[in-house]
């Protein structure tokens, strides 16, 4: 059973449809569920690879 | 051997603690490094405007509070203190940032981290590709807490 906009629905009743995308700074991987053509269930989970850099240095005399 | 001229590594792991408050000025904090500020992270529509511009977390551009958002955002666990690793400074929260039960209310590419603590200053936008997420759940998984990848690193 998972949560769709229609409530909880066996998941046999629904199409499945997976998709991933990799880049160099994310993997993002999606399920959706579709009642018919009615997309009724869409997860996402995002892998951040990295963040975010200050760089640092010091002044000179 | 000869001296080397360098911000020392140990330090800016430091600076993420607010161990160092170099000069006087609105906001220095007067306070103890024994417990963490509470640290929020919220989401933003696609459409927003969210930048290194700016200053303090509001609203604007903000996911709508409905489909089982609450603006604001959720608390960052802030369960492992900042770290050098390498020569880098490095903090990465200890958990994931989830919404469950979760609709979003346009589609948003953006996660802003605030200092709920401290006046809701902003301290970083870091931004994804381009999600919409209907009766399921989001999950923004955290990298490593090392040089390279850490969520905010001073090199």
């Amino acid at each position: 059973m998972i949560t769709t906009t229609k409530g909880l629905m066996d998941e046999s009743a629904l199409t499945k449809k997976c998709g991933m995308l990799s880049t160099d700074d994310e993997e993002t991987t999606w399920v959706e569920f579709y009642l018919g053509d009615e997309l009724v269930h869409r997860s996402v989970h995002v892998n951040l690879k990295k963040g975010l850099v200050l760089s640092s240095s010091v002044g000179v005399f | 051997m000869a001296n080397v001229a360098g911000l020392c590594s140990s330090a800016k792991a430091e600076f993420l603690t607010g161990i160092h408050a170099l000069g006087p000025g609105t906001g220095v904090p007067a306070r103890s490094a024994g417990a963490a500020d509470v640290i929020k992270a919220a989401l933003f529509l696609a459409s927003a405007s969210r930048g290194v511009a700016d200053t303090v977390y509001n609203t604007t551009g903000e996911l709508a509070g409905t489909g089982g958002y609450t603006q604001g955002g959720v608390t960052v666990t802030m369960g492992t203190a900042p770290v050098v690793s390498s020569t880098e400074g490095c903090f990465t929260p200890s958990a994931n940032f989830q919404w469950a039960a979760f609709t979003s209310s346009g589609a948003f590419d953006c996660v802003v981290l605030y200092n709920s603590s401290q006046g809701d200053k902003e301290i970083s936008v870091h931004t994804f590709g381009s999600q919409s997420v209907v009766a399921g759940t989001f999950t923004l998984t955290m990298p490593s807490s090392v040089a390279g990848s850490a969520l905010v690193r001073i090199a």
